[in-house]
This record gives C-alpha cells, sequence and structure tokens, in this order.
C-alpha cells in the first residue's frame, strides 16, 4: 500500500492533515449564504465587524475559515477580493488557511488570485460536465490549491450509496489521471442529508453518507471526505439536545468511517460519551438506520428529552410564567390557546382596558417585530402572532368602547391605506404587508382589491391616511399606478407611496411613478422590509432625512438605468420577420387532434390535482425562498417551511374532503395556420371556413446574436402557404370558485392566517390544474404525446413536448388576447371566469392561455419592443395606436 | 529528466555569486549605462543593471565566464528586475523582451563556449526571475489594509513575458528567485505552467524564498514550511533560501525545507550581514566554513552566494562540497507516515 499523503494547507502557518490528524473543523459564519449577520455586515459594507466575525472563529478553534459571498444583491467577485484582502492583513486571522466558497466559478478564481497561502476551493463538480470540471480543476491546481468535489454530476446531486461512489469514482479518475491532480488535494463532499424526516427515502441519508464515505476510504487513496453536519438533524430543529446528540452521533461513526473535515457548530456538539444510553439507542437507530421503526420512536422520545424548547403539548412550563412572558410567548409563538384567559387576568390587574393592548400585547409584539427585523422569524409565524393579536384586541373592545376610552387607532403609529388597484385581484402580497404592519402597531385600512382611484383619493383624504400602498400583479396595474401618482400630484397629496406586487420592480417605480409624484415613492416587496420603510417614513426624526435619500437614490437608479438600457440595439419589425424562427415544415411534426372543438370540465375532483403542485412559488409567497423539497433542510427557513407545509396540508385536506373549492376547465382545440408572419389564423367551427378569429402574437425586435432567432408564438404554427394543416388549443382552468368565502369566512374568525393561506393554496391548485389540463391534452384530446411518461419534477421543469403560454407572461405579454381566447372558448358563459377591466381573471386563482403541440416549441421572453411593432399590431388588431400604447406599455421600449 | 536533474542526483550544483558585487567594480558611470543607443533617454539610467546586457554586454559576458571558471555549474541571467513592472521605474518597459532575450543569449553563449572546453562539466544558465517591486498581498498604504499596488492579473502578465523571453534566450531553468510576497511567486508560476503549455517545454523551474528577519518568516508573513506549501503545487527542481541572511541564520529554515520538501535544496545566502557601511564582508573563507554545516548535516543539492559574493566565495564553496554527498532525493519519509 502506498504510504498516505497528507493533505497539506497554509495561512501564514502551515496545516496538515494526517490519518492522526484530530477532526478539522472550518469556520463558516463568514458565510452570506449562512449567516444573516455576516450577509448584513457585507451589504452594509462593515467591512470592520465582518472582518472581527473572522477573527472570533480563528480564536474559537476554527482551522480553516469558509469565505462565501453568495448573494444575489452583492456584488459577489467585489465582496470576495475586498474582504480576502482585508483579513489576509489580519495575521491573527490570516494564519489559518482559507476555503474559498462560492457556486460561481468567477468568485473562486478572483479568491484565489488574492491569498498567498494554500486554499482549498468549495466547490466544484460534474454538474456542468466533464469539459468544464477539468478546466476548473487544472486552475486550481495551477493556482495551488486544494479542491472540494461536491458529489454531483449532469444527473444531480448523489442522494444514494451508489450514486455517491459513482461520482466519487469518476470524479477522482479524471482528476488524477486526466489533470494530473494530488490524490490528496482532493476532498468530497458526500452531501449530509436530513434522517428522521417521515420520508422512507430519507431513512439511509446518514448510513449511506457513511458508508460511502468508507468506501472512498478504501477505494480512492489519500483524498479527504468533508460535509455540513447540522443538515443531518434538521427534523429536529428547536430541539438541540436531541439535535446535539445526532450531531455527535453522526460524527461519531462517520469519522470512523474516514470523514477528516467539516463543518461543525462546536456549541451544538454533545460528547458521544455524554449521550444518555436510552436517547444515544434511539439516536442510533436513526442514524445508522436500524429500525423501521426508529423515526417515530425517536420523535415520541424527543418529546420527553429535557431543554426542549419545541411547542407540544408536554411542555407546557411557560404556563408557570409570569403573565408578561406568557403574552409575549403566546404571541411570538403563535399560540391561541390561552390568550382570552392571560388577557382577561391582564385587564383585571390594569386600571383601563386600553393598557392591556398598549402594555402587555404591544410588548409582546415589539419581541416579535425584533425577531422578524433581526430574521428570526419568519413570515408565517409573525402572520400567526397576528392572529394572536388580533383575537385579543377583539376580546378587549367591547370593554375599551364601554370605558370610552378612544379607539384601538388611538396610540397606533400611523393609518395605512392598502389597495390592490383598479382591475387587478391580486391580494395575497399586500395581505400579508397588511398583517405585519398591523402587528407593528399601524392601523391598516384595507380597501380590498379592483379599487378605483377615485375611492383611494377618497378615502385617503376621509381618513386622513399617512402613506397609501398599492398592490399589482399583472402588468396593466402597473400604469394603474401611475395614473394614481399622477391624480396624487395633481390633488397635491403630501402622503408617501409604497408599491409592490409581483410585476412592480424598483425600476419601474423609479423610471416610471416617481418622477410623476413629490413625495416618497418607495418600492417594497417584501413584507420584512415595509416595516421599517414605513417606520422611517413616517418617525418625525427620520423621516425628513429618509425622504431626501429615497429621492436622490430613486434617481440615482433612474439615470443609471435609463443609461443602461440604452446600449440595446433593435431590429425594425421587418427584420425581425426576416430573422423568424424557421420549423422545417416539410420534415416537422404535425399530429391532428383527436378531438377538435370546445370541451367543459364542470366539477374536477381536486385530489386529482395535488401530485401537480408545484410547492415552491407556495413559499415564495410566503417569502420563505428555497426549492421544495430541499427548502426543508434548509438552514435558515428549512424549520418554518416544514411547519408551514405541515399546516398548508392540514388546510387543503379539509379543502379537498369537505370540497370547499370547485375546480372548472374550459378548453379547445382547432385548426390552425400562421399568416402574415405574426398572426394565427384558427378555425372555431368545422366545415365552417367563415367562422375565422385571429391570435396576434407579438415578436421579439431586440437584435440577436449571429444565428439566434427573433421568436414570436405564430413561428410554432406551420404558416398556410406551406400547405399544411396545423393546429392549436386554448384554454381556461379556475380553482378559485369558493375561495373568497372561505377567506372571508376565515377573515371573520380574525384568522388573516388561514385567509391568506386559502388563497395561495387556491393559486396552486389552479396552476396544478393548468398542468393536469395540459398533460390530458398532450396524451389524450390532441395526443400527440401519447407516451410520455413524466414526474411531477419533470413537469415543473417543463421537459414535456410542447408549451402552453400564457397572455401576460413573458412569451406574449399582451393581455389583449385574453379577450380573443375567452370569445372562442365562450369561457364566461361555459365556466364563470370573468376579465376585469384591467383583464385580470376573477376569480383569481384561474391560469388561461395556449396549447402549442410543435415539438420545437418553446418558451421564450418577448423583451422590449418597437413602436413600429405597436402600429402594426394596431394595424392588424383595428384599434388605435394609443389603445395598443396604453396595453402594450409596459413591452415597449424607452428608446 | 531534463540534464540538470540528471546531475543533481549525482553532485552539488554551484550556482554563481552576485552580479551587483561584481558590476560595482567596473564603477559604471552614467554614460556608461547608457551607451550611444540611449544617450538622449529621458531618465536617469545610472543602476538599472539589466540595461548593462545591452549597453556593456561584455562586462556581463566577463562575469558569467569568472563565475563559470571559478566551479559554478549555473550562471543566473543578468534579469533580476526585468520586468515591465520593475522596469517602469525607467520607462523602459517597452524593452523588457529584448534584455531579458539577450541577457539569456550572452549567458549561454559562454556556457556552450565553456561547455565545449570541458565537456565533463556541462555549463547551464538560470533564467532569473525577481519578485519585482511591488508586493501583491500587501498594502503600501498605512491605513488602507485592502489596498494593492500590484494584482495577480498584472504580475502575470508581466512575469510571462518575461518567461517566455528568457526560454526563447536560451536558459536551460527558470530561477523564480528572493521571494518576499509568495503570491507573486504564484502568479510567476502561473505564468510559467501557461507557457510550458502553450511552448511544450519542459523546462524546469527552481524557487528561492527569502526570509527577511529573525522571526524566520518570509516579508509577506509565512513561515519555512507555510511558504514550502504554498507553491508545492508545481513540480520543481528545487526549492531554496537566499539573501537577506548570511549563511549560519539561514541553517534553521533550510532544515524544514530539507524534512519536509520532496524538492531539491538550494541555498545561496549573502556574505553574512551587512556591517555599519552596509557592506558585506565575510570572507570566501568563514563563508564557506559556515556552509560546510549544510553540507554535513546532508540539507542542499544546490549552492551558491547572494550579495556580498565573488568568484572566490564562489570557488572556496564549490571546492568544500566536492567533498561532499548531495541531499539525498529519493523520496523522503516525512514525519507523518511514521505514525
Amino acid at each position: 500500500m502506498t504510504a498516505f499523503r497528507a493533505l497539506k494547507l497554509a495561512g501564514l502557518e502551515p496545516l496538515i492533515i494526517t490519518p492522526e490528524s484530530n477532526f478539522v473543523n472550518v469556520g463558516e459564519r463568514t458565510n452570506m449564504s449562512g449567516s444573516k449577520k455576516f450577509l448584513r455586515l457585507i451589504k452594509e459594507e462593515k467591512y470592520e465587524e465582518a472582518i472581527s466575525i473572522a477573527r472570533e472563529q480563528v480564536e474559537e478553534g476554527a482551522q480553516i475559515i469558509d469565505v462565501n459571498m453568495d448573494d444575489g444583491l452583492v456584488d459577489g467577485k467585489a465582496a470576495m477580493v475586498k474582504f480576502l484582502n482585508l483579513i489576509v492583513a489580519e495575521p491573527d486571522i490570516a494564519r489559518v488557511p482559507i476555503m474559498i466558497d462560492s457556486s460561481k466559478w468567477e468568485i473562486i478564481e478572483a479568491g484565489l488570485r488574492v491569498v498567498q497561502g494554500k486554499c482549498v476551493v468549495n466547490s466544484i463538480s460534474l454538474k456542468e460536465g466533464e469539459v468544464v470540471f477539468i478546466d476548473q480543476a487544472k486552475k486550481v491546481k495551477r493556482y495551488g490549491a486544494a479542491v472540494i468535489i461536491m458529489a454531483f454530476d449532469e444527473n444531480g446531486q448523489a442522494d444514494s450509496y451508489e450514486r455517491r461512489i459513482e461520482i466519487a469514482k469518476r470524479s477522482y479518475e479524471l482528476l488524477t489521471q486526466k489533470v494530473g491532480f494530488p490524490a490528496e488535494d482532493i476532498i468530497f463532499d458526500l452531501n449530509i442529508f436530513p434522517v428522521a424526516t417521515g420520508m422512507d427515502e430519507h431513512r439511509r441519508n446518514a448510513i449511506d453518507f457513511i458508508e460511502a464515505t468508507r468506501w472512498v476510504k478504501s477505494n480512492l487513496p489519500h483524498a479527504s471526505i468533508s460535509g455540513g453536519v447540522s443538515n443531518v438533524s434538521f427534523s429536529f430543529r428547536g430541539n438541540n439536545p436531541v439535535r446535539e446528540a445526532m450531531h455527535s452521533v453522526f460524527l461519531y461513526h462517520a469519522i470512523k468511517a474516514g470523514m477528516n473535515i467539516g463543518i461543525v457548530n462546536p456549541a451544538m456538539l454533545e460528547v458521544y460519551d455524554n449521550i444518555p444510553k436510552d436517547l444515544l439507542e434511539h439516536v442510533e437507530d436513526v442514524i445508522l438506520d436500524r429500525r423501521d421503526d426508529a423515526t417515530d420512536r425517536l420523535l415520541t422520545f424527543a418529546e420527553t428529552v429535557t431543554g426542549s424548547v419545541r411547542e407540544n403539548k408536554i411542555d407546557l412550563s411557560w404556563r408557570e410564567k409570569p403573565l408578561q412572558e406568557r403574552i409575549t410567548h403566546a404571541l411570538v409563538r403563535g399560540v391561541d390557546a390561552y390568550i382570552l384567559e392571560d388577557v382577561e387576568i391582564a385587564r383585571l390587574a390594569s386600571s383601563r382596558p386600553i393598557e392591556v393592548i398598549e402594555v402587555y400585547l404591544m410588548t409582546g409584539m415589539n419581541v416579535v417585530g425584533d425577531l422578524f427585523g433581526s430574521g428570526k422569524m419568519f413570515l408565517p409565524q409573525v402572520v400567526k402572532s397576528a392572529r394572536v393579536m388580533k383575537k385579543a384586541v377583539a376580546y378587549l373592545l367591547p370593554y375599551i368602547e364601554a370605558a370610552k376610552d378612544g379607539s384601538t387607532g388611538k396610540g397606533a403609529k400611523g393609518k395605512i391605506l392598502m389597495a390592490t388597484v383598479k382591475g387587478d385581484v391580486h391580494d395575497i402580497g399586500k395581505n400579508i404587508v397588511g398583517v405585519v404592519l398591523g402587528c407593528n402597531n399601524y392601523e391598516i385600512i384595507d380597501l380590498g382589491v379592483m379599487v378605483a382611484p377615485e375611492k383611494i383619493i377618497e378615502v385617503a383624504k376621509s381618513e386622513n391616511v399617512d402613506a397609501i400602498g398599492l398592490s399589482g400583479l399583472i402588468t396593466p396595474s402597473l400604469d394603474e399606478m401611475v395614473f394614481l401618482a399622477k391624480e396624487m400630484q395633481r390633488q397635491n397629496f403630501r402622503v408617501p407611496l409604497l408599491i409592490g406586487g409581483a410585476t412592480t420592480s424598483k425600476a419601474h417605480t423609479a423610471v416610471k411613478i416617481d418622477p410623476h409624484y413629490h413625495n416618497a415613492v418607495i418600492h417594497v416587496n417584501d413584507a420584512s422590509r415595509a416595516v421599517n420603510v414605513v417606520n422611517d417614513l413616517l418617525k418625525k426624526e427620520t423621516s425628513k432625512q429618509y425622504f431626501k435619500d429615497i429621492k436622490s437614490d430613486y434617481e440615482v437608479f433612474r439615470t443609471n438605468f435609463l443609461k443602461r438600457s440604452k446600449v440595446k440595439d433593435f431590429l425594425p419589425l421587418e427584420h425581425a420577420r426576416e430573422n423568424k424562427f424557421k420549423i422545417n415544415w416539410k420534415t416537422s411534426e404535425v399530429v391532428k387532434p383527436n378531438k377538435l372543438g370546445v370541451q367543459v370540465i364542470e366539477d374536477l375532483d381536486l385530489e386529482k390535482l395535488v401530485p401537480f403542485i408545484d410547492w415552491t412559488p407556495f413559499f415564495r409567497s410566503w417569502e420563505l425562498h428555497g426549492k421544495y423539497p430541499a427548502i426543508f433542510t434548509d438552514e435558515v427557513v428549512g424549520e418554518q417551511a416544514s411547519i408551514l407545509f405541515k399546516e398548508a396540508q392540514q388546510l387543503l385536506k379539509k379543502i379537498l374532503k369537505e370540497k370547499l373549492l370547485k375546480a372548472k376547465a374550459v378548453f379547445g382545440l382547432f385548426p390552425a395556420n400562421s399568416v402574415q408572419d405574426d398572426d394565427i389564423e384558427i378555425i372555431t367551427s368545422e366545415g365552417n371556413e367563415e367562422e375565422k378569429k385571429v391570435f396576434r402574437t407579438l415578436r421579439q425586435q431586440l437584435k440577436k446574436y449571429e444565428g439566434k432567432p427573433n421568436f414570436a408564438l405564430a413561428d410554432f404554427i406551420a404558416p398556410k402557404d406551406s400547405g399544411i394543416q396545423d393546429y392549436i388549443g386554448s384554454f381556461c382552468v379556475s380553482t378559485g370558485f369558493g375561495t373568497q368565502e372561505l377567506a372571508t369566512k376565515f377573515e371573520a374568525e380574525l384568522d388573516d392566517y388561514n385567509s391568506i393561506m386559502v388563497k395561495a393554496l387556491a393559486d396552486r391548485l389552479a396552476e396544478a390544474f393548468a398542468e393536469y389540463l395540459h398533460k390530458k391534452v398532450r396524451t389524450e384530446d390532441w395526443g400527440y404525446a401519447a407516451n410520455e411518461e413524466l414526474s411531477n419534477e419533470d413537469l415543473i421543469k417543463e421537459s414535456y413536448k410542447g408549451i402552453r403560454p400564457a397572455p401576460g407572461y413573458p412569451a406574449c405579454p399582451d393581455h389583449l388576447e385574453k379577450l380573443t381566447i375567452w370569445e372562442v372558448l365562450k369561457v364566461e358563459e361555459n365556466i364563470g371566469v370573468k376579465l376585469t377591466d384591467s383583464l385580470a381573471m376573477w376569480p383569481a386563482a384561474s391560469v388561461s392561455g395556449y396549447y402549442f403541440g410543435n415539438p420545437e416549441a418553446k418558451y421564450f421572453g418577448l423583451g422590449k419592443i418597437k413602436l413600429d411593432q405597436v402600429q402594426d399590431f394596431a394595424k392588424r388588431k383595428d384599434i388605435s395606436v394609443e389603445k395598443a400604447e396604453k396595453w402594450l406599455n409596459p413591452s415597449i421600449s424607452d428608446q | 529528466m531534463s540534464k540538470l536533474e540528471e546531475i543533481l542526483s549525482k553532485k552539488i550544483l554551484i550556482l554563481d555569486g552576485a552580479m551587483g558585487t561584481m558590476l560595482q567594480e567596473y564603477k559604471f558611470s552614467e554614460e556608461d549605462f547608457r551607451g550611444s543607443r540611449f544617450a538622449d533617454w529621458p531618465r536617469s539610467l545610472k543602476g538599472n543593471n539589466d540595461l548593462l546586457s545591452l549597453t556593456q554586454p561584455h562586462a556581463i559576458e566577463e562575469i558569467h565566464r569568472k563565475y563559470f571558471l571559478a566551479g559554478a555549474d549555473i550562471v543566473e541571467t543578468n534579469t533580476f528586475s526585468g520586468t515591465t513592472i520593475a522596469m517602469a521605474d525607467y520607462g523602459m518597459e517597452e524593452l523588457v523582451y529584448e534584455l531579458n532575450f539577450e541577457s539569456a543569449r550572452i549567458a549561454k553563449k559562454v556556457a556552450v563556449e565553456l561547455t565545449l572546453e570541458e565537456p565533463s562539466k556541462p555549463r547551464f544558465v538560470a533564467g532569473a526571475i525577481g519578485p519585482t517591486n511591488k508586493t501583491a498581498s500587501m498594502s503600501p498604504e498605512v491605513n488602507d489594509p485592502g489596498y494593492r499596488a500590484i494584482s495577480f492579473e498584472q504580475l502575470l502578465v508581466a512575469y510571462k513575458l518575461q518567461a517566455r523571453a528568457l526560454i526563447e534566450g536560451g536558459v536551460d531553468v527558470l530561477l523564480v528567485e528572493t521571494v518576499f510576497d509568495t503570491l507573486n511567486a504564484k502568479a510567476a508560476l502561473y505564468a510559467i505552467d501557461e507557457l510550458k503549455e502553450e511552448l511544450h517545454s519542459e523546462i524546469p523551474v527552481m524557487i528561492s524564498g527569502t526570509i527577511t528577519d529573525a522571526s524566520g518568516r518570509t516579508l509577506s508573513g509565512q513561515t519555512a514550511e507555510a511558504f514550502l506549501i504554498s507553491i508545492s503545487h508545481m513540480n520543481l527542481l528545487s526549492v531554496g533560501f537566499n539573501c537577506a541572511l548570511g549563511a549560519s541564520q539561514l541553517t534553521p529554515h533550510l532544515e524544514v525545507l530539507a524534512r519536509k520538501s520532496e524538492f531539491g535544496i538550494s541555498a545561496y545566502p549573502n556574505a553574512g550581514l551587512p556591517n555599519a557601511f552596509g557592506e558585506y564582508d565575510e570572507t570566501p573563507k568563514i563563508m564557506a566554513e559556515q556552509i560546510q554545516e549544510y553540507l554535513e548535516k546532508g540539507l542542499v543539492n544546490i549552492l551558491g552566494g547572494c550579495c556580498g559574493t565573488t568568484p572566490a566565495h564562489i570557488k572556496a564553496i564549490s571546492e568544500i562540497s566536492k567533498e561532499y554527498k548531495p541531499r539525498s532525493l529519493k523520496k523522503i519519509l516525512k514525519p507523518e507516515t511514521f505514525l
């Protein structure tokens, strides 16, 4: 056997890792994607404090420090270089080697270029194939660094024993044989995933890692094994004694198998020998997958483990605490079971009932506000806190009124009007922001959805509000907001305007709204920011300065934005059409649908839709960011995501069981041909050539790279002059019937949490219905993909043949075409889904669009278009240019 | 295996002594530095020793010959400051390729001539690549520790140009020397590695660091072992130390390298520490006696001299090292493998 070659690293001093070395601990607090604090410090350019985090880690014994600057809003490369340049100037930090951590190669490379010692690159993998892998490995070697190889390849992340060793072996062979990479400089991260999640496929997560580690150690000489240990115990977040035991047990076995490097929080580690015998047995059963019922047994046992801070029936020790602490606890934890009891005690103890709100409840809500502001609480929790608060206030109101003690509005920090603008029906985001502001002692006047501008202005005046918040999801709402800003300016309003909602952006706010209103206009797209923004705006001490900062910030942003957008080149419409996407119609597969014409689905069993739900956007609507199901193990939001998901499932079950929502659909398949490049002519009733309708599509006009076409949806349909009869479909689905009733009922029960939840679920079900129906159409009614077998994951990744673009979305941002769909399918008559003034669908949980069946059809974004196309579009549609401009406005280039 | 590597396993190779010390004896004036070609150069050129390869090539040739005749197997090209970065002081960035190419050519000419005269003792030329006058991992501004006067990218370009000129001028080995900032050296190694791939060259590379003071660290703060680890990703002919210290002060640091490295070990210390007048005054005899300690401990494979050393020093070192075997280059068992 070859003599073992040690992994040698260096900062100012050497770090040599041999089989006899103790486990090497990597400090990971200088990691933006893992540490909120570090993220904030870097964002705020507080580099001195950021450096002190690095120093603390080294002082506390980290032998390597991981530096990660991956964040969407930070220039990661610049931040990496700046931070490394600063810490290498600190001898007490720079003595240890640095782990340069990024998912972006350019950031890794920039880091390697500023550190003199031998670093560790974290990480590279076969994710993008061998060519990229080899090229990066070669460079890592040239820079003189060791490297972490993620167990990841072209097919995804390794999640079984076999996949782990398959990828490790292949990576190792490429590195040692093709790159000449020293084997001792290879470190494998074999993916530590959570166990005891309740899912069968997770049962072997720990033991597979351990076994794969053992395999690597005996088959891939000199290589090291690393991983992030805390992942393994995610399902026990909140129960530290169990987690600590799980970490120790996992490490004990993984280290024996050969794991020698890792990221472990030393504070979260119990000494293996100190773990009580019974706990040890239960934990080892889970880690080593020794029993079928290991997870259940540990779950039950965990309830008894002391020091648990989990909310469960057994741990009612908080009920023993003083009154204020109980109220705070109930608010922070969102527990409403005892709140009325506690509030009653508080009322009896207070001289005036209003004091219960002003003192007891507000003290608790301030704690909630602080925790939320510092990222320690998440949106779903805050909404639950609000539910408890509302119940308490509702209980107190009669007493307060009897005491003629003023309204609850008294003492509020300010009055805020919230509304979803005219023509738009989406209100989940608006409701969330309203609840969160309410929690922070603002009085909210919520005018609901589809609110006309006159009404907003009227109420704003009569109620003398301190700020107005506008929300909107569809693009026409953007213009509604501009209109309202102009109107407020004309009427000489002085209150700040907050803008939010899915289609809004800082760019739109800065460029299109801000210039029209002399007071502050601020884009606020998440609830956690809303509180700070409103505080700063309304607080006397800060408001002047904040207003000035905001105005100049938006002006700078606007100038830069306009400057930046000037570099784009456009083609005249004619040239764009010449550069259209050309399908070879002689060879292209055109399938005649099995069933032409319009069909209606009256009442689909909702159960059928459940497997089609894409959960990721559901979490996003609650401001929990991450992909489902990986989100459950996310270090930051994992625990909350799990709880939210559990509660969503409960409500979903109830909806399914009691049939609280109704799923309806109408769809049709028609003979069609493209005409004059951009239009699609369809025959709606067979045999009757006169019954023709036309879908107008828009064409990309941005100048493309050589060889890239300028797409329009019409390109996916055979042109009339090809002589080939092609087909198109269109559809509208809705699961929104019943949503409003249900939400209103929850609101009446002061349960905003479930009111928002039901809307979020209805939205997901509508998307799932669209997915379900598309599949049915592909495999049955049209039948061009009769044999497809796709998993739900494939569906979410849109790996099927054909597309279903929706008006108002990137490929066809024009909402006007919905009118044609409504006409063709008689949507309103058939299933009752209406279009508002702004062409939003009502009920909101609805999806409509087209079906294109050609295998070459693909999703694209229209991008910006020029005036020549707007004029041409108006002519084709036989509408005025002004009308076309109004509807296409968000897509029209400013140049 | 190159010829050099082959000889390295058999005997202690002797490197030359100081170029600067020898040039001082010529007492060249500003006019001598300029020659006719640079008579009208807008800046003062006195002190630009590298330029003498163009304006006083005979002096350079003569010094190389003296060192070879004193017993050196390898002489270093007169290119210590031959990068666009260091030459910026004289506004001579454009001349960098020519300076290096000519310096290499002159040294190689002497080496070939003497090898022909005495085929049993082949003579080699090492292309000297200095540290430049800027550091990539330290800030020259006390109040702005994050600032850098030079970047890796800039060093990469400069080193690549110098290395290419040296290789194309005919050197047998590249010597990245007097490394006071390991990041500069890593940029040089990166440039050389890329260049070797582009030119399909197998030219060997030597690297020599500088321990600046009694703390036993490089100027950029690394210990000898950390320095070694940080540059060991390339297959090197040798690693060692030069300059800054006299032979005896260097011993403990050489011991670290000799124990931990699988590469050849080189040492070319100064002629002692500078005296009150800034002169290096250790005699050849004294220096050779100190170097005897390296030999007895079997620490080195390559020996030579840096500041203050002359052909007489090299002669003394060459003679004493003939009596000793080089450090064994068989795979050295590292302490951790015993455990």
